[in-house]
């Protein structure tokens, strides 16, 4: 909001100067201009978008960001943000912008399911002293295995099996492009992948040459921009990803503006310093589900089908039929990303008002592949939406073989959700490319964190199987009898496939 | 050396998988007879060698193609050059729809038309700047979300009345320059491209290209030439930049 605006400040910046010892740390640390220092600090409160950065780097804690109650009168059906919005499109006539998932109030149907556990007749497990098996493979399984017996009488695997993934914990560090975030954030993404044993995806915008030592522990995406895509690039990676839609803005294509684009973005890319990056709604190679096959298998000669190709879209209403189309298109690994995942940019109406929740579009896409008899065919990752290991063990009940996670590895960097990705002014570094900014985030302390995220879930995830009386991950995979729901209506229950609480087998 | 290749009912996948084992192993030039839909030819290879193909390749030729120059010598399919980032590719015929999509470099001579979206999203970076040339035609939405590179079209052959390109020529168009001998009906433009004159610079650059593909189809360039040039640029690099509201 620029401070010439008639919109009243959302925040309020209240400074006890009682403890202000004027050390103006918190003038150095607002990135978005809101502190001034005369004789002492004065915050422009309008200005100020609550990213806590100058709350938290404040050794006095003498700062607190308030919400400004009284901005607008109380009215039910007017909320302040709908009058905040006609303000703001009556004063520039254009598209509302925004960045993070959809904050909205929809249910989260996590929240209404619920695991299950042993008790007597069927012993817990001990997952700190006994085996424990969270290891998953991304890729096409054969229908069946064939073997034959070698002359001196041991067994040969005769079935070819197509190429697999290798994931320590089931957890991958979302599309988020380098031009969206920071390379420190591709740096911490990358390494803490390395180190766990998982993947990271570049997203749309290419793969900076530091990373491709990383190329393992990489996705690289396709997408309608085809930005930074060349054989090379394909090459440098455990997995290529065609980009169809992403949850948060599904059906609606990217611009990064000329701004970001530097040096260094501008080589990753491959488009001249300053030029916008336009990344189309559609791929104009892709108009059929015969039209994706021809791009699965264009991506298969380049990588000398060495590589499984993923295919990712957004949860739409019809995602079964549509996920069913990519696996018979060749894909050997379907992303489903639901409407609550993140962006770093996109049109308001669309990420508050379009496509469906993760959970059932999860349980929707893996009963139809069951349905049909292909669901070995491709792997299932689940993406948007998932905030905890609780979650992420119940991705993997109603069919996930893996997770993705983006706004949970931000907010393992620093990210406070401020939601203001698109203005390239991230206090806490990660969504700019503003040098003195990018700084801020230590790739070292970065991929620490997430690392630490990640051991976390993984211990987490554990206990749950545990707590399950089994000792791998294969046994909760498409496991729904193992979750409940509460407060569930029944048709929704039907369609995750899930019985109500107090039902028994 | 130079490897023929029988590609009568030979599958694109043991056809191109045959071509890049012989190129890893050294061979130069290949000779493609008797091809007929076979997709993907010349994809994602990064060695110096040359393609002829007798017969008609199928969709998405030297796509990912990273060096390699492929003559066709038949009608070429969709996708021609599809994200191709260096190389030559001379179509003795016509080309299909999304021709050149996302091309950052290399050349792309067709002698006949092109279909739609011709050129869309080409980009230049560096010294990388794509070529295209198509000695006919071009459907709608020729040059869409162009970003960078060269987009010629010369409309020769044409029937009385035909039009040069199609509706919505250059819309979203942000990069990059399109050439058309003739002239075009405002009404066709997308509304990011303005019709300028050339100058000189423009004469250099497209005398250079023309020159190296009237060679390739014994064509007469002074001919070409005698006929005037517009150019379409786009009007400002940030089309979209008071799109939205932050």
């Amino acid at each position: 909001m620029a401070a010439t605006s008639e919109l009243p400040p959302e925040f309020i910046v209240k400074i006890d100067y009682d403890r202000c010892r004027r050390c103006k740390r918190c003038v150095m640390n607002c990135s978005f201009g809101c502190m001034h220092f005369t004789d002492r600090v004065v915050p422009e409160h309008k200005l100020c978008v609550a990213c806590q950065r100058c709350v938290t780097y404040c050794p006095e804690h003498a700062i607190t960001v308030t919400k400004n109650e009284l901005a607008y009168k109380e009215n039910a059906n007017w909320s302040p943000e709908l009058r905040k919005n006609i303000l703001k499109q009556a004063e520039t006539g254009g598209i509302l912008l925004v960045g993070m998932g959809n904050p909205r109030d929809y249910p989260i149907l996590w929240d209404h399911l619920l695991i299950d556990a042993c008790q007597v007749t069927n012993p817990s497990i001990d997952p700190l002293r006994e085996p424990m098996e969270l290891r998953t493979f991304l890729g096409r399984k054969p229908d069946r295995l064939e073997f034959v017996e070698r002359d001196d009488g041991e067994i040969d695997l005769a079935t070819e099996i197509e190429p697999q993934v290798r994931l320590d914990v089931p957890v991958i560090f979302g599309a988020m492009s380098y031009g969206a975030v920071s390379l420190n954030v591709h740096r911490s993404l990358v390494m803490a992948a390395a180190r766990s044993g998982t993947l990271m995806n570049t997203g749309e915008g290419g793969l900076h040459r530091e990373l491709y030592p990383y190329a393992g522990n990489v996705i690289v995406q396709v997408a309608s921009g085809r930005f930074g895509v060349h054989s090379e690039y394909l090459n440098t990676s455990a997995m290529v990803e065609i980009k169809i839609g992403q949850g948060a803005k599904p059906g609606i294509g990217g611009h990064l503006p000329g701004e970001k684009v530097d040096e260094d973005i501008s080589k990753t890319r491959m488009i001249p310093v300053g030029s916008d990056a336009i990344s189309p709604a559609p791929h104009h190679d892709i108009y059929s589900i015969e039209d994706l096959s021809q791009l699965i298998y264009a991506i298969k000669e380049a990588t000398d089908y060495e590589k499984p190709v993923s295919v990712k879209i957004s949860a739409v209403h019809n995602v079964a039929a549509i996920a069913s189309g990519i696996v018979r298109a060749g894909a050997d690994v379907v992303t489903i990303d639901g409407f609550r995942g993140g962006t770093g940019a996109a049109p308001m109406v669309i990420r508050d008002n379009v496509g469906i929740p993760i959970e059932l579009a999860l349980a929707a896409v893996d009963q139809r592949l069951r349905d049909e008899g292909i669901r070995n065919n491709a792997s299932i990752i689940c993406a948007g939406g998932i905030r905890s290991s609780g979650d992420m063990a119940k991705a993997i009940a109603l069919g996930a073989d893996a997770v993705v996670i983006g706004t949970a590895a931000l907010v393992a960097m620093g990210c406070r959700i401020c939601q203001k990705c698109y203005t390239g002014n991230c206090a806490w570094g990660i969504a700019t490319q503003r040098p003195e900014l990018v700084r801020r985030l230590d790739p070292q302390v970065g991929s620490a964190r997430l690392s630490n995220l990640l051991t976390a879930w993984s211990l987490e995830l554990k206990e749950i199987l545990g707590s399950l009386g089994v000792n791998s991950i294969e046994s909760l995979r498409g496991s729904r009898e193992r979750l409940r729901g509460v407060g569930l209506d029944s048709q929704t229950l039907e369609l995750l496939g899930v019985k109500p609480a107090g039902v028994g087998q | 050396m130079v490897m023929r290749i029988d590609c009568k009912g030979l599958y694109y996948r043991k056809q191109n998988k045959i071509i890049r084992n012989a190129a890893e192993e050294g061979e130069t030039e290949f000779i493609l007879d008797n091809a007929n839909g076979q997709r993907y030819i010349g994809s994602g290879i990064s060695k110096k060698i040359k393609i002829t193909v007798n017969g008609v390749p199928g969709n998405d030729l030297a796509m990912f193609m990273n060096g390699p120059t492929i003559i066709v010598n038949a009608n070429a399919q969709d996708g021609v050059a599809n994200t191709m980032n260096a190389g030559e590719l001379i179509v003795h015929g016509s080309a299909g729809d999304v021709i050149g999509y996302g091309m950052r470099g290399g050349k792309l001579y067709v002698q006949g038309n092109v279909g739609y979206r011709a050129g869309i999203h080409a980009k230049e970076y560096k010294k990388q700047v794509p070529i295209i040339i198509a000695g006919g035609v071009a459907g709608d939405f020729c040059g869409e979300y162009m970003a960078g590179g060269i987009l010629v079209l010369l409309g020769l052959n044409r029937s009385e009345g035909e039009p040069i390109a199609g509706n919505y020529l250059g819309t979203g168009m942000h990069g990059g320059v399109i050439y058309i001998r003739g002239e075009v009906d405002e009404y066709t433009l997308g509304k990011e491209v303005s019709v300028l004159p050339l100058d000189s610079k423009d004469m250099k650059v497209l005398t250079k290209h023309l020159k190296e593909y009237c060679g390739h189809f014994g064509l007469d360039l002074d001919e070409i030439m005698a006929e005037p040039f517009i150019k379409l640029q786009p009007v400002s690099s940030r089309p979209y930049g008071s799109l939205y509201a932050y």
